[in-house]
């Protein structure tokens, strides 16, 4: 049993409460506070300005996504799948629609997965970028911050060439994707993502190496490997551990395994190593992107296989195949075959899994997704406990906490 | 006409229409020009606009009606009162920071003197003294909406800032010792006309920033600490303590605070210009012995300002820069670092006295 377990316990339960304490002072952030990115509360118990106790309470963004899914039609999910990680909502929907493609034991052409990985890159970039910026915004560089959220804008407005919306893409299919790139996509892509990258140099000259920002990050939040393992943890907090796990790598899906790209990793695990790992992460997928662009192949951007997609009109009007196809699909919608999948993919602030369970009929009988924060949301009382008040903002920053995706 | 050249020659009327001048033509449109200059210098940091929607018509002043458009909508807000706040205390706090920071304005020159009138409001002899006592009562502005708010964000933040003033008073203090050494006086027309000598033969003005370089830097961090901005802003906190001693404020009396914080500003801009800068001496205009004297008190003039808005211009870029200290590092930088670098100033300025003046 590691430490953090033991200590766990202890640490989410309030400290005595006696009449004659008076040393403690309970304070209550958010849920409506600066630092609480999407609605979260922190009761938080302070020794002076030193923290010795804290509970998180959350579930203020629940809307009832898994509730509503099972109430859905298998495709009227991906369109909730945007609102979960509201900062990447590629992934999410990249990650929903190989689930249920798993569960038909189909794969998508391969056009439509090299731009899934393209489009799953540029939302990693601007994951990392929200949460990058958002965090040291906190610690007073707002300038970055909006640095920052110039180069995400550059980004999204890809995002919306491509999809049509920024943040309600809706993009992915079971078998492919709903839009192909369109023309001329690639000279933007790259000349953005040159915008992207001189971006990055300036920010990396205005804040990694500024002694103010090292002082306030620098060994703030430091998680162990063993506890960091022990709480669940994955994606870039897991990394800047120490421990070199990415699903890209570690359980390839789509077309990572062709693609070059190295698995940035920290040593101690503290904010700072957060930041830099995310940092060198948003250098690593415009990498990816590069290398997808080069190798992406021609051909169709949707499965041939028959009840995957609407038929063409002609197919529709001239074959009796063609129209049963059409009325099948509206009127019982996808029939994923009986069974159950786990498909883990690495989203934006760590391993995304969606669980599915099909009955063979056109309703989902279970759709759950992990979140990537409940586990570090979790771990929030283990991290800030013994630091000060102020180091709450650096450690729930870098935690990158998404409402969406955390409540569901 | 004798009658208004005979009341204009009694100090007292005299003071009172320099204070007006100084007050109501300096210090506060500084201040509020101050709130615009900022938000539109950090918009272009962050290649945004910054403010300019509110207008006349279709005159919008590239945001300057911005300025009336805050100020009337101060006054209109409701003033609240939280429940359980100490009401008297409450409603006095915001004031201490604004008159602490206007009356700085009451000893600095801001042009040399034309026979017996001094553009300057009084010339004490504790001159300086003055200035770190006025900055002292700045302390129970915070100290006291901290404590009357009845909210435990605006408690922290009053103990931080009553913590981080008294701290920074200290070694501000100190950090002006070597000036009060090398001119000889804490007045502050000695100060000032010790700045207008010069090194080698008239080389080198002798000003405050050439003679107590340490000096300089230590005084200016100070004073930005006694402001309380960026990046030694965490009595205030905006993201963990979400706005410190002020938060529970709103109406004119939030604007009494934030006015506050910008008359601060430029009283931290005159103080240094005074200090460390030549104070209004133009450098090297006394080798025009025929410049007519309204020409040079203009030049004065103009020179204080320039200086003055310069050093406006330098906190909001500092700002805009730099992330911020946590509240205990802010405190160990003071004591560990400034404190001893101060005691080292003063104790090699004197030495340096001792031995060359």
């Amino acid at each position: 049993m590691s430490l953090a377990t033991q200590q766990l316990s202890s640490l989410v339960t309030p400290p005595p409460q006696g009449d004659s304490d008076t040393s403690i002072m309970k304070i209550e952030i958010g849920p409506s506070h600066p630092a609480m990115h999407g609605i979260v509360r922190f009761t938080t118990y302070l020794d002076g300005e030193l923290i010795v106790g804290m509970e998180p309470e959350i579930g203020y963004l629940h809307r009832g996504f898994e509730k509503e899914s099972e109430n859905s039609k298998w495709i009227q999910v991906v369109p909730y799948t945007d609102r979960l990680n509201y900062v990447s909502p590629l992934l999410n929907n990249i990650g929903y629609s190989m689930a249920v493609e798993k569960l038909y034991g189909i794969e998508a052409p391969r056009r439509a997965e090299f731009t899934r990985v393209i489009m799953g890159e540029i939302s990693r970039i601007t994951d990392h970028l929200t949460c990058v910026g958002a965090a040291s915004m906190e610690v007073g560089a707002f300038t970055f911050f909006l640095w920052f959220i110039k180069a995400r804008e550059y980004l999204w407005e890809l995002v919306e060439e491509v999809t049509g919306a920024r943040l309600t893409t809706n993009w992915t299919r079971f078998g492919g994707n709903a839009t192909d790139i369109p023309d001329g996509f690639f000279d933007a892509l790259q000349e953005r993502l040159d915008k992207v990258k001189d971006i990055m140099d300036e920010c990396d000259k205005l804040l990694t190496r500024n002694k103010i920002f090292i002082d306030r990050v620098k060994d703030v939040g430091t998680f162990s490997k063993e506890d960091a393992i022990s709480f669940g943890f994955t994606g870039p907090m897991l990394r800047a551990c120490g421990v070199p796990y990415d699903v890209r790598r570690a359980d390839p899906y789509s077309v990572y395994d062709e693609i070059d790209f190295e698995i940035p990793i920290g040593s101690t695990g503290d904010c700072f190593d957060r930041y830099l790992v995310r940092m060198e992460e948003i250098r690593q997928s415009i990498s990816i992107i590069e290398q997808a662009a080069d190798m992406m192949p021609a051909g169709p951007i949707m499965t041939d296989e028959r009840l995957m997609h609407y038929p063409d009109k002609k197919e529709v009007y001239g074959n009796i195949e063609g129209l049963i196809d059409h009325f099948k699909l509206v009127m019982e919608g996808h029939q994923p075959p009986e069974g159950e999948v786990y498909l883990p993919t690495e989203g934006g602030n760590g391993e995304i899994g969606f669980y599915l369970v099909s009955d063979g009929s056109g309703d989902p009988v279970r759709v759950r997704m992990r979140p990537a924060c409940f586990n570090y949301v979790e771990a929030m009382p283990a991290m800030t406990v013994g630091h000060y008040v102020a180091d709450i903002v650096p450690i729930f920053g870098s935690v990158n906490m998404i409402g969406g995706e955390l409540d569901r | 006409m004798d009658l208004i050249l005979e009341i204009l020659s009694i100090p007292l009327v005299q003071s009172i229409l320099k204070i007006a001048f100084i007050i109501l033509l300096f210090a506060m449109p500084l201040g509020t020009v101050l709130t615009l200059m900022e938000r539109k210098w950090s918009a272009m940091i962050q290649d945004r606009v910054g403010p300019n929607r509110a207008n006349v018509g279709n005159y919008t002043g590239n945001g300057l009606l911005h300025l009336a458009a805050d100020g009337l909508k101060s006054i209109f807000k409701e003033d609240t009162i939280p429940q359980g706040a100490n009401g008297f205390l409450y409603l006095i706090a915001p004031f201490f920071g604004l008159i602490a920071g206007v009356a700085t304005f009451a000893i600095i020159p801001i042009a040399g003197p034309i026979g017996d009138f001094t553009f300057q409001v009084t010339d004490i002899e504790p001159g300086l003294l003055f200035i770190f006592a006025i900055t002292s009562l700045s302390v129970y502005g915070a100290v006291l909406a901290g404590t009357s708010s009845n909210s435990k964000f605006a408690l922290l933040g009053g103990t931080r800032a009553s913590a981080q003033m008294i701290s920074y008073e200290v070694f501000m203090g100190l950090a002006l010792m070597g000036i009060f050494m090398v001119y000889g006086s804490t007045r502050v027309s000695d100060i000032v006309n010790g700045q207008n000598e010069y090194w080698f033969g008239n080389l080198i003005p002798m000003w405050g920033v050439f003679t107590q370089p340490l000096g300089f830097f230590l005084f200016f961090t100070a004073l930005i600490a006694e402001t309380k901005r960026a990046p030694f802003d965490a009595p205030e906190g905006e993201s963990e303590i979400v706005a410190g001693y002020f938060l529970e404020y709103s109406g004119m009396r939030w604007s009494a605070f934030m006015l506050a914080e910008y008359v601060a500003v430029a009283g931290v801009a005159v103080l240094m210009t005074t200090l460390f800068f030549g104070g209004y001496h133009v450098p090297w205009l006394h080798l025009w012995e025929s410049a007519p004297q309204w020409l040079v008190t203009l030049l004065q003039i103009g020179k204080f300002s320039i200086v003055t808005i310069f050093f406006c211009w330098l906190q909001i870029q500092l700002r805009w820069t730099l992330p911020k200290f946590r509240f205990d590092q802010t405190m160990s930088l003071g004591w560990k670092k400034l404190l001893p670098l101060s005691l080292a100033n003063t104790a090699l300025t004197a030495v340096v006295v001792l031995a060359f003046m």
